[in-house]
């Protein structure tokens, strides 16, 4: 059956107040590499029917794989069970109503194959070759996805949202681990793939290897690079509960009740902004829940998403609130983004942010980032594939990694520049979370608590 | 200690408990006829090897907030993977029709993907032997089936636990999530090998949050580990929940009022349910052997304890002695048979703080010279190509050593962890920062209240050179995690650590308010 059909009949087989059936089809195609060849690759389909049984206020979600007429009948009758034990849902709210026709909800679901990465296959090659003649290995991983999401519901909403994504990664290590780089890159096409891109990188830093550089840990003058402002954010976002905030159990709620929502947060006219419809980094444009929880709830399925300011010229804008939570705490409803986007007044690349450095240290990415206290969103992680020192505006050496103890909240608050917002992949989060296109920060006082033996 | 007498082998297996039998569902499904469609499909495409798998995974989740469900979802997967190797490469395709057509189509995609990939292959796939056992059958101990636990008896228990705790003054807010899964796996090679598992895992957990009008806040979160037990864990078998739930409150009030630490050196008592999350990070993902060669370099990363090392390598001090094992009854890796056929084990990985063993798959075992692997490849789904996973890595106690508090006594200036809660490791498993649910100064061998803001940081060989004693057999605890991260494709594996109380010298204490400038 195809996707539709199994919605369509899901909702026939529907016999409480309401009903809202999602069937998700994804592909997923992958190249995994380790010294200088091919490791681990495959090819990966699935679908699944959820199905969301209303009973008065009580609801009830069960996901099965199916893809037969009677297994989405009995996805029905199984949610249904649910629904009609449990107690009234603290989210319920109506099913949300049909706002426009989707005109692309009579279309197949996307696909990929292992044919996309031919050309990837062909690049390795090369670029293996190269290695070896340097003296160097390459590791990485190449994933290129495409997820479908069909949104049905007894109110006559019909949604589509086809998501193309995917991630390329390049590691070399040279002398034995000694030294190591990374560079990464995310995906919406196969064509995106830029192995000879990222292999120059790769290289470039490995050049910059050859000189070791003793630093202590310490406060020091750091350039993020856009991987590393990527998965702060990130970090930012997922602690950016409305309702948790309203309930004084974050770092953006307010001394004495309520949240900080209209709060200077950076002295910088920074915006953090999610948009369904950013150009070449579209993400779903309504809500997809499968179950309830913190900042989602089940009852939003197929809601719009618009634009949404998280943080405008620098100040807190709102925070991810479903439409049961707004009426708890009087925030707007600002359902969690597909997408992420922190601007401000500069246009730098990372190397003009490094050429404006008297001296300072430019890490390649974070790692293994975890959150310690979470009053004032204190994180900590680590430095991979090189820390790069900057002595007069270029890059002298490498020194080695350090731990660092952080929040991106006081990160905000200190940063004295950034620069142009470009596509990156958040090292931390990888391939599966939200585009973000982030720009370099400067930060005058990064906290590098300790040294990593690690290279 | 573990317990060997029920050791898998050939033929059917039964472990301590209730016995059941394997889901009927899954046994209805065309097991022999799909393995049968792929297998043969793989050989004629030219396939050296070729192995499937047949999996349901069955889970529920619910979440509480303040005692009123928050979130509940019940999902059933099910799905195969066929994994070939073809011209010296893997090959591995998977899909969700249980149809043999289906999967004979998936077994020509896996050999497309070898064909493509081979091109840029220098390093022939090779597999360690392994017996072919037959038709096998494997259980693991549980009593009650969480998945066929109603939901509403759930909720009336959880929301139970919720509202008592809501009564006492300290406690502002209680969060409650219930994981439950049920696992079935079939799996079929070309060697003869045909093996039908089922497991259980449950992980209840209950955060109490202290809320003060000034902007403060603070939570703490019971100790109980995730189980490989069935839902009798949360009715008194296995764990004292009455008693944890009734001492919640006061460990959070006192935590709430609690003076922050001085930061510097300390000794350092780690209680098993904190001490296990350190084992799993600087020691168990130390000593994969995927690793230490590099395989995982681009993202879960290498080891420090290199292969070159086996058998001289000090990895701590004499005191430590580390088990690897797919065997300990309700641990979280325990299998019959793991997902490339190899039959469950228990190896020695550290012996007298020397590195003595890695955990091993077929491919990384044939790659270094092992006569056969240690059984330690896992796929989290029908939708994963198998990789090297942990078992469950314990470290052994001390059959003559104290108890906690005989340890605590040893201590002059000390700190005592309980409770694991924030953790982070660099890519090579040296530098460590780990924080607790509790952490008590030690005074002149007692006990001197709860302090705040710890952390502590260490270095992986540095650390465990600096343990000077692990507790008795009374202190020893099984532990563990549902959420282990590796691979790409990234996967998801359980896995159970033992451990004992332990006292390490001189650990490196930060004040985290202090690390956050203020």
């Amino acid at each position: 059956m195809t996707p539709q059909e199994l919605a369509e009949r899901a909702l026939a087989a529907s016999t409480t107040d309401g009903c809202v059936a999602l069937v998700r089809t994804s592909a997923a195609a992958n190249l995994r590499w380790a010294g200088n060849t091919l490791t681990t690759n495959g090819v990966m389909h699935s679908t699944s029917v959820t199905v969301i049984a209303v009973a008065g206020a009580s609801v009830g979600s069960v996901t099965r794989t199916a893809t037969t007429a009677d297994e989405a009948v009995d996805v029905v009758r199984a949610a249904e069970a649910l629904a009609r034990a449990a107690d009234p849902a603290p989210d319920a709210q109506p099913l949300v109503a049909p706002d426009a026709d989707d005109a692309t909800w009579g279309d197949i679901p996307a696909d990929t194959g292992i044919e996309v990465h031919a050309g990837v296959v062909e690049d390795l090659r090369a670029a293996f070759d190269v290695a070896r003649a340097d003296g160097y290995d390459l590791y990485g991983y190449a994933e290129h996805t495409a997820d479908t999401t069909y949104v049905a519901s007894s109110t006559g909403l019909r949604r589509r949202h086809a998501q193309p994504g995917g991630v390329l990664e390049l590691t070399g290590r040279a002398d034995g681990g000694a030294r190591s780089a990374w560079a990464g890159q995310q995906l919406r096409t196969g064509a995106d793939s830029d192995i000879a891109g990222l292999a120059a990188d790769v290289r470039r830093r490995l050049e910059w290897s050859r000189r070791r550089v003793d630093l202590p840990p310490g406060r020091h003058e750091t350039v993020l690079p856009p991987t590393a402002v990527a998965d702060l954010m990130l970090y930012l976002l997922y602690a950016a509960s409305g309702l948790d905030a309203h309930e004084g159990r974050t770092v953006f709620s307010a001394r004495g009740g309520g949240t900080r929502v209209g709060e200077s947060l950076t002295p910088l006219a920074l915006t953090l902004r999610s948009d369904p419809s950013l150009r070449g980094w579209e993400s779903a444009p309504f809500v997809v829940a499968s179950a309830s929880g913190r900042t989602l709830s089940v009852f939003d399925n197929g809601l719009p998403i618009g634009p949404t300011d998280w943080i405008r010229d620098g100040r807190l804008a709102t925070l991810i609130t479903s439409r049961a939570e707004a009426t708890t705490t009087a925030l707007p409803v600002a359902p969690a983004p597909g997408n992420v986007v922190l601007s401000g007044p500069g246009d730098a690349s990372v190397d003009d942010l490094v050429a404006a450095t008297s001296r300072g240290l430019l890490p390649t990415c974070l790692w293994y980032i975890r959150e310690v206290d979470p009053q004032t969103l204190l994180l900590t992680g680590l430095t991979r594939d090189g820390v790069f020192v900057v002595e007069g505006g270029e890059v002298i050496g490498v020194t080695r990694n350090f731990r660092f103890n952080e929040s991106p909240v006081d990160l905000l608050a200190r940063c004295v520049e950034v620069g142009a917002a470009v596509p990156t992949m958040p090292r931390e989060f990888g391939e599966s979370t939200a585009a973000t296109l982030m720009p370099p920060m400067r930060v005058p006082d990064f906290n590098m608590s300790s040294v990593s033996d690690a290279s | 200690m573990i317990d060997e007498s029920w050791r898998v082998g050939a033929g059917s297996t039964r472990l301590p408990g209730v016995a059941h039998d394997i889901d009927g569902a899954f046994l209805d499904l065309p097991l022999a006829a799909l393995a049968d469609a792929a297998l043969s499909r793989a050989a004629e495409l030219g396939a050296e090897h070729a192995d499937i798998r047949v999996e349901r995974l069955a889970s529920a989740r619910l979440t509480m907030r303040d005692a009123a469900v928050e979130s509940s979802e019940r999902t059933d997967h099910s799905g195969f993977g066929v994994r070939v190797i073809v011209d010296g490469a893997w090959g591995f395709a998977a899909a969700t029709e249980l149809m043999p057509d289906a999967v004979a189509a998936a077994a020509a995609r896996a050999v497309d993907v070898a064909r493509v990939t081979a091109r840029a292959c220098t390093e022939r796939i090779e597999l360690a032997p392994e017996p072919a056992y037959g038709e096998v059958r494997w259980v693991s101990a549980y009593d009650v089936d969480p998945l066929d636990v109603p939901e509403a008896e759930q909720v009336e228990l959880l929301g139970g636990w919720s509202r008592r705790l809501l009564s006492a003054d300290e406690v502002a807010h209680v969060d409650v999530e219930l994981s439950a899964v049920r696992e079935n796996k079939f799996y079929a090679d070309l060697a003869g090998t045909s093996a039908i598992q089922q497991r259980v895992r449950v992980h209840p957990s209950v955060t109490a949050v202290w809320v003060d009008d000034s902007g403060g806040f603070e939570s703490m979160a019971t100790l109980a580990p995730p189980a490989g037990r069935g839902f009798e864990y949360l009715t008194g078998t296995g764990w004292d929940w009455d008693g944890e739930l009734a001492e919640l409150p006061s460990h959070l009030g006192e935590k709430a009022a609690a003076p922050t630490v001085e930061a510097g050196s300390y000794d350092l008592v780690i209680d098993p349910t904190n001490l296990w999350l350190t084992i799993h990070e600087s020691v168990a993902h130390a000593t994969e052997l995927d690793r230490a060669l590099g395989y995982e370099a681009n993202y879960a990363g290498t080891s420090w304890a290199t292969f070159d090392g086996l058998g001289t390598t000090r990895f701590g001090s004499p005191a430590m002695n580390v088990t690897g094992d797919r065997v300990t009854p309700h641990g979280l890796s325990t299998v019959g048979y793991d997902d490339e056929g190899v039959a469950a084990q228990q190896w020695d990985v550290v012996r007298d703080g020397i590195l003595v063993g890695y955990q091993l798959d077929r491919r990384t075992a044939a790659l270094k010279g092992f006569d056969r692997s240690n059984g330690c490849a896992f796929a989290d789904g029908p939708g994963r190509m198998p990789i090297q996973r942990m078992p469950n890595v314990s470290l052994q106690p001390d059959l003559s050593g104290p108890d906690t508090a005989g340890l605590i006594a040893g201590v002059e200036r000390g700190i005592y962890a309980v409770g694991d809660k924030s953790w982070s490791i660099d890519m090579q498993r040296f530098n460590f920062q780990f924080t607790a649910q509790r952490f008590y100064l030690i005074r002149g061998g007692q006990l001197a209240g709860q302090l705040r803001d710890v952390a502590y940081q260490g270095s992986g060989p540095t650390f465990w050179g600096s343990l000077e004693a692990v507790g008795g057999p009374s202190t020893y605890l099984l532990a563990g995690a549902f959420n282990c991260g590796k691979g790409q494709p990234s996967q998801v594996a359980p896995v159970s650590h033992g451990c004992p109380s332990a006292l390490f010298r001189g650990v490196r204490i930060l004040n985290t308010r202090q690390e956050s400038g203020r």
